[in-house]
């Protein structure tokens, strides 16, 4: 087990340096012209100028320089600075990303939650009304688009019902919790302020809803077909021959087998929702990296789109680390 | 004599599917007793309902079956109507089952320990108890170090070891019945003695009953002293092993007996005997005898469904020609055959192979080294035209590697192989391509061999279209009407898709595919293996009328050493990617020199009835690795003859009969 620890950490590290020359080297020799996107006709059109806007930005170095530099940043910490907000990077990030990824996350967690009991029972009472009722989430979860679900949402449940928050993290009038890691549930349990914790959580969940209907869709049916798969399987039948109850084994022989695919989509999963937020930001202004990312792009502020390209690499890579340790857990056959 | 006391009786036990179609009854009105330590085996082919009628007992059911009817009473209870509760106590613990197929029996992300442990617990003793137990049993299962053993998990142990953890799981609460559902179908001939020789002991020991269910009458008759035969959900015959082999009372069981070919029987008239068609739908069920339809001494009374009566004390069997006669079923005599030396005409050649190795390089984790398997490892052979080649071998010696070699399916690493004269062990895949048409093979699984998207036609024209044996679409149908003769299905089979066919049907697609292209050389890989007895001669039959015919010449993988000896003209032993022995196959099973040869004649069972196998050479340990062989002899490890120098020295291939090859430093011994 240290060994494929070991092993795909190394993986981890190698591919994190590969996203990295990828992701400049995309960013470098797209068509576009930063200098066209960012200044005006007059100044665009004035040659000393220009020339000097280049210099400040280092965009007259050789390619191979300009990667060094990028590289030597990132070990510092040093992003660049975002040529349209005019402050580091990383700043901009930080700012931004705990939103997103508090969204995502609460979705994750909503998805697992609802996803994986939910097709657990549908396989366990296969082809009656809970299976059925299953199946009728799933797909109203998967086809549902993003935007109608956030609208319909927000008008039964915000605008006639008045039951849940409107748009935003917080009241207007709320004061975010001291930022500890920028997640506004995290942070008000650790300053123990109920008030702001509750209101954030409101806030939370019809946008984690809407992001995670797919998602529970998803991994509702995955669930479901792999644990009809492993409950076909001769141990299971072996484990009712031992005398079992059926619950038990459900949970200790038919579960853990069927969790491994559910294990690969949770991974994606995961990912999506993060790099998928953007239609849900965008309907409850959600301060998150969604706008931001669809800003940097409009703006082509490469040192911005380079790094939010360069989270998601390294997200996925993570995610991806996560989903084989996982892998390894579950099952001893991966594990050599 | 006094009663013994039954520890199960089932009366007119059914058993139905209530499936979309219809109601199948595929236990319809099943009676039989076992007696306390007693063994009876229940014998008939896939569909007749033996497992199912286990599955009853063992309440282990899924829809849509559902017992339909009659009565199980185990130790004087009746289980079919306990609460589920209630029959929970006694499944595992009083009664228990262990299944076939060993690979898929034990849950792969469990250690083999916890598994093991989790079947005593639920019953009452305590963790601690249970894990002291558990390691007693795997050692008295033969499991070495079994200590270890429970701290694995299932991939880290062979089939025969997983089996040996099933049957510790079984035998663990000390249960009154052992039910055993072909429990060692799965396994090579060699680890299958062992178990069956574990199970013996079991039922010697603990005086556990056993109800040992298989479609094999050998493996029955290794360790039952009863014998129940199934058909069409209901029992045909049932009584003493010895007494039932000996003079079956039913054409069905006199079938399966003579379906088989006897590894110790000289080969005269070399085609099987066969009943044509197949089981009846279990939806609808013949009115009269169901065996009728197939039987080939029917009469006008059979129309009517016979009872299941007393022909002999402690016989029954259920037909109406029975009688008391001892033997009443006969053999039709045949037109003699041409024997072998016949065929083979001329002495001519048709595949040479010279020190042909094939490795494989496994792929090595991040840190560790590739390690490579050497499948092959220096084989000669000389198969000359219209001869039928077989070779034998336990799993993992190198049989399919060979086989698909040849065909150049895989690139030699080393040698030299001649098809025809022609150098074809180095020649480019465009040199191989037109000989492929003079090249095929036919494969074990048929269910996998088929593309399930082509209809029969089109599997049976792309052959043809793309040889451009047949000219246009008239010309190519004709073809595959014939080539459909040829294996005994009509043109009817035509538009159909292989799913509509039974295992035995799409075996002969397999075959008729491989004809279409007129080859020389076919490569038979473990071709009946898959199937039931009665198909097996069928396709057995086939394969020798076809080579009458066309004169065409096989490489005949198999395990079954009586097959391979019923139909091979010569036979090759293979053991770990090296020749142990080659000879004519009458001499092979007379005389066989190797040690390992030896071995495997006897692990095969044959029907002698129980307490025949205490004569058995008995092999203990599993074989080694092909990934890293013994050094010298490959078999050193477990060759019961092994001096010093065989561990030193690879024996070099000897020549001490006619015809008759051995790798053995000491096979003057054995001869």
């Amino acid at each position: 087990m240290l060994r494929f620890l070991i092993a795909r950490t190394g993986a981890l590290v190698a591919m994190t340096l590969l996203a990295t020359l990828v992701v400049f080297l995309i960013a470098n020799t797209v068509p576009g012209d930063p200098v066209l996107a960012q200044l005006g006709d007059q100044a665009a059109s004035d040659p000393v100028f220009v020339a000097q806007w280049r210099h400040e930005y280092g965009l007259d170095r050789p390619l191979w320089e300009r990667y060094g530099i990028f590289v030597v940043g990132l070990l510092h910490g040093d992003l660049g600075r975002s040529i349209h907000s005019q402050r580091p990077v990383l700043d901009d990030v930080a700012e931004y990303g705990p939103a997103t990824l508090e969204l995502a996350s609460v979705s994750f967690i909503l998805t697992l939650a609802v996803g994986i009991p939910l097709g657990i029972l549908a396989a366990v009472k296969r082809d009656t009304w809970i299976d059925h009722l299953a199946r009728i989430v799933s797909l109203l979860g998967v086809s549902s688009p993003t935007f109608w679900l956030a609208f319909m949402l927000l008008a039964v449940f915000y605008g006639y019902l008045q039951a849940a928050p409107g748009p935003g993290r917080l009241d207007p009038i709320g004061l975010p919790p001291p930022t500890v890691t920028g997640a506004y549930l995290i942070d008000s349990v650790l300053a123990g302020d109920w008030d702001t914790f509750r209101d954030a959580a409101a806030h939370m969940v019809l946008p984690s809803i809407v992001l995670a209907s797919a998602t529970i869709g998803l991994i509702t049916r995955t669930t479901r077909a792999s644990m009809l798969e492993s409950i076909r399987q001769d141990y299971v039948r072996m484990g009712r021959a031992k005398g079992l109850k059926e619950s038990r084994v459900i949970m200790r022989h038919v579960l853990p087998n069927a969790l491994v695919p559910v294990v690969t989509l949770g991974g994606l999963a995961y990912a999506n929702l993060l790099t998928g937020a953007v239609l849900t930001e965008t309907v409850f202004s959600w301060p998150g990296l969604g706008r931001y990312t669809f800003l940097s792009a409009a703006a082509l502020d490469f040192p911005a789109i380079m790094a939010i390209t360069l989270l998601v690499a390294i997200t996925y890579l993570v995610v991806n680390l996560i989903t084989d340790i996982s892998y390894a857990l579950l099952d001893p056959r991966v594990r050599q | 004599m006094t009663q013994p006391d039954p520890v199960l009786e089932v009366r007119d036990l059914r058993t139905w599917f209530y499936t979309d179609h219809g109601v199948a009854r595929a236990v319809d009105g099943v009676s039989f007793t076992v007696n306390a330590g007693e063994s009876v085996g229940i014998v008939g082919e896939s569909g007749c309902g033996k497992s199912v009628t286990a599955l009853s007992i063992m309440r282990l059911l899924e829809e849509p079956a559902r017992i339909a009817g009659g009565s199980i009473r185990f130790r004087g209870r009746d289980i079919v109507d306990m609460t589920p509760a209630e029959f929970r106590t006694l499944r595992g613990a009083e009664l228990a089952m262990v299944f076939q197929d060993p690979m898929t029996s034990l849950n792969p992300v469990l250690r083999i320990g916890s598994q093991l442990n989790e079947a005593m617990t639920v019953h009452g003793p305590s963790a601690a108890v249970a894990a002291r137990r558990g390691i007693a049993l795997l050692g008295s299962m033969g499991i070495t170090s079994p200590e270890r053993a429970v701290t694995s998990y299932p991939h880290q142990f062979s089939g025969g070891m997983r089996q040996r953890v099933v049957l510790a799981m079984g035998m663990s609460n000390e249960p009154a019945l052992l039910l055993a559902d072909e429990p060692t179908t799965a396994l090579d001939v060699t680890i299958q003695a062992q178990i069956l020789d574990l199970l013996q002991a079991l039922n010697r020991d603990f005086g556990t009953a056993i109800m040992l269910i298989s479609h094999d009458l050998g493996v029955i008759a290794t360790i039952c002293t009863r014998v129940i035969v199934m058909y069409a959900g209901e029992i045909v015959e049932q009584g003493p092993t010895e007494a039932v082999l000996a003079h079956p009372r039913h054409p069905y069981t006199w079938a399966l007996l003579n379906a088989r070919p006897g590894l110790d029987q000289e080969r005269g008239d070399r085609r099987l005997i066969t009943v044509e068609g197949t089981p009846p739908d279990p939806i609808a069920h013949p009115p009269g005898c169901r065996f009728a339809p197939r039987c080939p001494f029917r009469q006008p009374v059979c129309d009517e469904h016979p009872t299941l009566q007393a022909v002999a004390p402690d016989r029954l069997a259920r037909c109406w020609l029975a009688g008391e006669n001892d033997a009443p079923f006969v053999r039709q005599p045949r037109p003699p055959r041409p024997a072998v030396e016949e065929i083979v005409t001329a002495a001519e050649p048709i595949m040479e192979v010279r020190g042909l190795v094939k490795h494989f390089r496994l792929r090595g984790g991040f840190l560790s080294k590739p390690s490579v398997v050497r499948a092959v490892d220096g084989i000669d052979l000389t198969i000359q035209r219209g001869e039928i080649m077989g070779v034998v071998g336990e799993s993992g010696c190198g049989k399919s590697t060979l086989g698909r070699t040849l065909m150049r399916l895989y690139k030699p690493d080393r040698g030299s192989i001649k098809f025809a004269g022609q150098d074809i062990a180095n020649a480019s895949a465009a040199q191989i391509r037109p000989l492929r048409r003079r090249l095929q093979m036919v494969f074990q699984n048929p269910y996998a061999s088929l593309n399930p998207r082509m209809t029969v036609e089109s599997i049976l024209a792309e052959p043809l279209r793309f040889h451009g044996l047949t000219a246009g679409a008239a010309a190519t149908r004709a073809r595959v009407d014939e080539l459909l003769g040829l294996v005994g299905l009509g043109a009817a089979a035509r538009d159909r898709y292989p799913h509509e066919f039974s295992g035995g049907q799409r075996q002969r697609i397999s075959i008729a595919r491989a004809l279409a292209v007129e080859p020389d050389f076919i490569v038979a890989d473990e071709p009946i293996s898959a199937l039931d007895v009665n198909i097996q001669a069928q396709i057995v039959n086939l394969m020798m009328d076809l080579r009458e015919r066309f004169g065409l010449t096989y490489l005949f993988i198999a395990h079954d050493l009586a097959v391979v000896r019923h139909i091979c003209d010569r036979v090759m032993v293979l053991h770990l990617g090296q020749v142990a022995e080659i000879a004519p196959a009458d001499d092979l099973f007379t005389t066989p020199l190797h040690p390992y040869t030896r071995y495997l004649i006897s692990a095969q069972p044959a029907l002698h009835g129980p307490g025949a196998g205490s004569g058995r050479l008995k092999l203990t340990g599993e074989p080694a690795s092909a990934i890293d062989p013994p050094s010298g002899c490959r078999f050193h490890t477990r060759c019961p003859i092994a001096q010093p120098v065989c561990a030193r020295e690879a024996p070099p291939m000897r020549m001490l009969r006619p015809k008759h090859e051995v790798a053995c430093h000491f096979a003057e011994r054995l001869g």
